[in-house]
């Protein structure tokens, strides 16, 4: 099916609680659906499109323990070891001091990192291209269900039928 | 999938059984032998902390201590006369344990009404279902009054070092200029006034919300929940005062030359921290043994959040507190760490720094993971964590100023703490037999039934 690769059918939908009993449906009927897109998040979603469970917040912590241990070191290196400071009459190395910009970077290094995943694993930022628009009404008051063709078995019109009987008002084919 | 979940009935009814209520007598019972058996040992002199470390221990403190806090004379002439002293410190030491335990308890049960009344304010929706938890704790608000009333009456010379009456002589060889200068606050008639008025005040705005929960529950509508939304957010006007100036009162007042800006806020976060422990934990337990199953994994998540946040509020309070002395470095600040890290022997060292990997370290790495605040067993681990641990957070406050070298953490603190905790418990649960254990004509109960935060 070489000729149906980069071709989208495109469903759109009125109302989010439509769409949310949609998903369940079409992926019953055998439909592989790519991506709902929609105005606001909706409840549930992710788990009816079967998405697996995010990992950012692992990232996160691998950040945020790189971040603390950054920043003891700097200081620690620097102002107890490789030139000894004494400020305010405290211990060249005295940890309640260093607390404050601890938190600081572990916090910094946590939320750059955390954007940067992101970024990278959706595809977005400088470098990256294919950014399709299923419908723009999707940022509006429509809700978006797109389905990759040359990644499904079922014929263009058995996907259109579930689709219409799925809810959506309209159909669309859209080519990328 | 809010939609795929079927709601139980909410018609729930909790039974103290007879089983737990032996139980709790039972665990009431040995914390009382417990508190035979300490207070035996400490009269006959068997502690070891104390018997140890008095001599060489006193001299030390006396050192950073004794010169800047007591005055020439206070404590080091009584330290001289040894046989003296340790007859009045095991005395203090069971007025100190019973003020600590008054003190925490107090707390955790006035946070019962802070919840519901700033979820009454908020016009919060999720924490409908579980309401009455939060709403049984204040119930144990008259029995802690009294123990901290009684034990200011008879052993409140023993724990305030303000209440000696030689301090206000002036030119007398006892005078101390700067508590002198305090008497307009902290004198007796004045303290026991406040504190019969925060019980007073705390424990009547709470039996209004109480009676407007239970009328609700048979008559319905939302007249009583308007009514709920005005008497909290009284309540939250008066807490807003009474929770500083009860924190200088209960604790802070202790360690009379010392002060802190923090210290309200401090004791606050303690008690709003063991408290949502208190409350996370009671659901937990309820849930295991059949009951709230309308509580769904989105409600004890929050649960978890929240002690999870504010375990790590303390910590920022906490923190914010010692750096501040730290940086500054005055001799009339530090003494209050150096109190607790150096003074008596180094014995506050350890329970310093078990409080703050209990109440912090602990359950911040442990609740850290989405599916660890909805886990039962974590839960119980870390809200009993954040529950001993602030007990000790009370324990360093109160102690060092109160009977200092004389403490010990022995069979007589566990044993006040564990009859207090059974006391707190058996409190809880009879007021939860009381009404159906589901608020059933709260107006945010649908909401309630159907929280999901994904």
């Amino acid at each position: 099916m070489a000729e149906l690769s980069g071709k989208y059918l495109v469903g759109v939908y009125d109302d989010d609680d439509t769409v949310l009993h949609a998903v369940p449906r079409l992926r019953k009927a055998g439909v592989k659906i790519k991506e709902v897109y929609s105005p606001f998040p909706i409840h549930g979603m992710d788990e009816a499109l079967g998405h697996p469970r995010t990992r950012i917040g692992i990232a996160a912590f691998m950040f945020g323990v790189t971040g603390c241990i950054c920043a003891l070191t700097l200081m620690i290196w620097t102002m107890g070891i490789d030139w000894p400071m004494i400020v305010g009459g405290k211990d060249p190395i005295s940890i309640p001091n260093y607390i404050p910009i601890t938190f600081e970077l572990t916090v910094l290094f946590t939320a750059f990192g955390m954007v940067t995943t992101f970024f990278i694993s959706n595809g977005l930022g400088p470098g990256s291209h294919f950014h399709p628009r299923f419908d723009l009404r999707s940022t509006d008051n429509k809700f978006v269900m797109a389905i990759d063709l040359g990644r499904n078995s079922m014929t263009v019109d058995e996907i259109s039928r579930a689709l219409k009987d799925s809810g959506a008002e309209e159909v669309n084919i859209k080519q990328f | 999938m809010a939609s795929a979940h079927s709601i139980p009935s909410i018609e729930e009814r909790f039974e103290f059984t007879s089983g737990a209520k032996r139980n709790l007598l039972i665990g009431g019972g040995v914390g009382l032998a417990l508190i035979a058996l300490g207070a035996y040992l400490a009269a006959t002199g068997g502690g070891g902390h104390e018997a140890a470390a008095h001599g060489a221990e006193h001299a030390a403190a006396a050192v950073g201590h004794g010169a800047a806090e007591h005055g020439a004379s206070g404590h080091g002439a009584v330290s001289a006369a040894a046989g003296s002293h340790h007859e009045k410190s095991w005395v203090a030491r069971i007025w100190a344990n019973l003020w600590v335990n008054g003190v925490y308890f107090t707390g955790m049960s006035v946070i019962g009404m802070f919840f519901i009344s700033y979820n009454y304010l908020a016009q919060a929706g999720w924490s409908a279902v579980f309401k009455r938890v939060p709403e049984a704790l204040p119930a144990f608000l008259p029995f802690t009054g009294v123990v901290l009333l009684l034990t200011f009456i008879f052993g409140g010379h023993d724990l305030f070092h303000w209440t000696h009456e030689g301090l206000y002589e002036v030119g007398g060889p006892e005078y101390d200029r700067i508590i002198a200068g305090k008497r307009g606050f902290l004198n007796t008639p004045f303290f026991l006034i406040r504190l019969v008025i925060y019980f007073v005040v705390w424990y009547g705005l709470w039996r209004v919300i109480r009676n407007l929960s239970l009328q609700e529950d048979e008559i319905g509508g939302t007249e009583f929940y308007e009514k709920s939304i005005r008497f909290g957010t009284a309540f939250l006007v008066v807490f807003g005062v009474t929770s500083s100036t009860s924190a200088w009162d209960f604790v802070m007042s202790i360690d009379t030359h010392w002060f802190s800006t923090m210290f309200g806020w401090y004791t606050l976060a303690s008690w709003h921290v063991a408290g949502l422990a208190v409350i996370t934990l009671t659901v937990v337990m309820l849930r295991e043994r059949g009951y709230l199953r309308a509580v769904n994994s989105s409600h004890m998540r929050d649960l978890g959040k929240f002690v999870f946040a504010f375990s790590i509020f303390w910590t920022y309070v906490w923190f914010a507190q010692f750096l501040l002395i730290y940086y500054a470095n005055l001799p009339e600040e530090t003494i209050y760490f150096i109190e607790r890290f150096r003074g008596y022997g180094g014995f506050y060292k350890a329970p310093f720094f078990i409080t703050l990997f209990l109440n912090f370290f602990f359950p911040f790495l442990v609740l850290m993971t989405r599916d660890a605040k909805y886990t039962h067993s974590i839960l119980k681990v870390a809200c009993w964590s954040v529950i001993i641990g602030h007990y000790m957070d009370f324990y360093t406050n109160i102690m060092p100023g109160s009977v200092g070298a004389g403490a010990e953490l022995g069979a007589l603190e566990w044993g006040f703490f564990l009859l207090f905790l059974c006391a707190f418990a058996y409190t809880i649960a009879s007021q939860l037999e009381k009404a159906n254990l589901i608020p059933r004509n709260h107006p945010m109960l649908e909401e309630s039934l159907h929280h999901d935060i994904a």
